[in-house]
């Protein structure tokens, strides 16, 4: 639950406050790492391979525990988008929607006009009574986006999850995400390696150095949504993504 | 020489909608014409054996290998042969059938105990492994002490011999849920129960079946070798019928209890794998092809 309120700015929907997470093997995966992640604003997460990025969301959730520092933020209504969409492959694309919302204890008739609504919203409409395996990539990571939404997030913790999709998807599905942002408004979390991704998406994008992860540079976002696919051809995207990338080779050295 | 360059294409963009390809592969010919000829080589070569190989490989008379249509006419088409054999067919057939469902029930609570707790697997493996070890004919006196010397010492050795299967497949399916699937279960605060049923079990439902439909062919082996060495009662199964001919040295009804026999065993692994194709074939991948 929310807890220190400081008395001028509103309170953060999710934040890190010292954390560090050393796993039993040894690996030392986060140090030291601390950030707010305000409701309204959304974050994007960039850094080498295997500096902990992922960590930082698997500990914001609750499936890890971090070694030291604290997290706050309410798990009832967080959204999680996996790499993979791990959809129940047995489930056809409604009761899959309808999965987060039927553990979470909430009742049939809810839970399915719930997931009526979250299919619609990711444009998943008339494929309802579809399985997994006769969806496309990118149709499956909507069907994992609308089994989030029925939860209401006000988190949402994206990790990487357009990696393994073709570009055009990709950018289809950035459209998609800025657009619930918009509608629903719940603070984003969100980890990339995609440095145009992070710029389209956010309104802050997050530096991290390689392992063990910290926080090495945060750049605000300065573009008004809704954001128009053409943005990325704009001199002021090129000269801020320059920058990250920047920010990034050093984070590599 | 011609150089041929070709171009990688990164995976294929799946057309949104389109139902994956591969849905409905054609008519093969080969699939029927291969085995078709097989089978005619074979009935050749069988009536070959018992016309004159028999005599110059084995010195051996032809008459302990009857020709295929005697066999076919008096173990199929005499109503007296037909009726008999028939009548052990459904005994061994009902204890292969009780012994699986036992088999099915022990193996899948087995399984599932392991899966919940590692001790358990780690207690009871070994000895299940064992099992598989252990020779029928050495424990015959055990079960004979056991179970007396009719039906229920057939059913113990259907169990015995068919369980293995079940409870590896099964137990193999349990543990091999999906990480990322577990995950999502354990965000939510899932009880093991939640998990068992809602992703666990499902998720190996096409393990499972695959046990089953191996444990379905062991499962008659088991009846028709329990046979062999528990024949009180009134319940003669197919093996022995099939002795009880051979002692009287009629031996074309029993090589026609022995096709009898194979077919019940081919019978029980084509209905499961029909089964298994109806409960998860609309979404799993493997179980479209298998027969």
């Amino acid at each position: 639950m929310l807890s220190e309120m400081t008395d001028s700015a509103p309170a953060p929907a999710l934040s890190f406050s010292g954390v560090s997470m050393v796993f039993p093997d040894g690996t030392h995966a986060l140090s030291e790492t601390s950030f707010d992640v305000h409701p309204g604003e959304f974050v994007t997460v960039v850094g080498p391979s295997g500096c902990g990025k992922s960590t930082l969301l698997r500990i914001a959730s609750g499936l890890n525990k971090a070694t030291t520092g604290t997290v706050t933020v309410d798990r009832s209504h967080l959204g999680y988008v996996f790499q993979d969409p791990t959809l129940l492959q047995w489930r056809n694309v409604q009761r899959n929607v309808e999965l987060m919302a039927e553990l979470e204890g909430i009742g049939k008739a809810e839970r399915h006009s719930r997931a009526i609504e979250a299919i619609e919203l990711v444009g998943l409409k008339g494929f309802e009574n579809k399985y997994p395996k006769q969806l496309s990539g990118g149709m499956k990571m909507r069907a994992s986006l609308a089994r989030s939404l029925v939860l209401e997030p006000k988190v949402f913790l994206f990790d990487e999850p357009f990696g393994a999709v073709d570009e055009i998807t990709r950018e289809r599905l950035n459209d998609e995400v800025i657009s619930l942002f918009q509608r629903k408004g719940f603070a984003g979390l969100f980890i990339t390696h995609s440095i145009s991704e992070a710029v389209f998406l956010s309104t802050r994008v997050i530096v991290m150095s390689a392992r063990p992860g910290r926080i090495i540079a945060d750049f605000p976002v300065p573009f008004s949504y809704p954001r128009s696919p053409e943005i990325r051809f704009d001199p002021a995207f090129a000269a801020l993504s320059g920058e990250i990338s920047h920010a990034l080779r050093d984070a590599h050295a | 020489m011609s150089l041929n360059i070709s171009i990688a294409v990164d995976e294929p963009v799946v057309d949104p909608g389109a139902p994956s390809s591969s849905e409905r592969a054609g008519f093969e010919w080969s699939r029927v014409i291969g085995p078709s000829a097989v089978l005619v080589v074979f009935i050749a070569l069988w009536h070959y054996m018992h016309s004159d190989g028999m005599r110059r490989f084995f010195d051996k008379p032809g008459f302990l290998l009857p020709a295929p249509e005697t066999v076919i006419n008096d173990a199929f088409i005499n109503s007296l042969g037909r009726s008999k054999l028939l009548t052990g067919l459904g005994w061994t057939t009902l204890v292969a059938l009780t012994g699986l469902l036992i088999t099915i029930v022990m193996g899948v609570s087995l399984a599932v105990m392991m899966a919940q707790a590692k001790w358990v697997e780690r207690s009871t493996y070994p000895y299940l492994v064992a099992l598989q070890a252990i020779p029928i004919l050495s424990i015959v006196p055990v079960i004979n002490s056991v179970f007396g010397g009719g039906l229920n010492s057939r059913l113990f050795v259907c169990v015995m011999i068919s369980i293995f299967p079940i409870v590896t497949n099964t137990l193999f399916g349990l543990i091999s849920a999906d990480a990322g699937q577990h995950d999502l279960f354990t965000l939510r605060g899932a009880s093991r129960r939640t998990r068992l049923f809602k992703l666990q079990l499902p998720s190996a439902m096409p393990a499972i079946f695959t046990g089953f439909r191996i444990s379905a062919g062991l499962s008659v082996i088991g009846a028709v070798v329990g046979e062999q060495f528990f024949r009180k009662g009134s319940k003669p199964g197919i093996g022995i019928v099939m002795e009880s001919y051979r002692q009287k040295g009629i031996y074309p009804q029993t090589y026609g209890g022995l096709i009898l026999a194979a077919g019940l065993g081919i019978a029980m692994f084509l209905i499961f794998g029909w089964i298994s194709k109806r409960v998860v074939g609309h979404w799993h991948e493997s179980a479209r092809k298998t027969s």
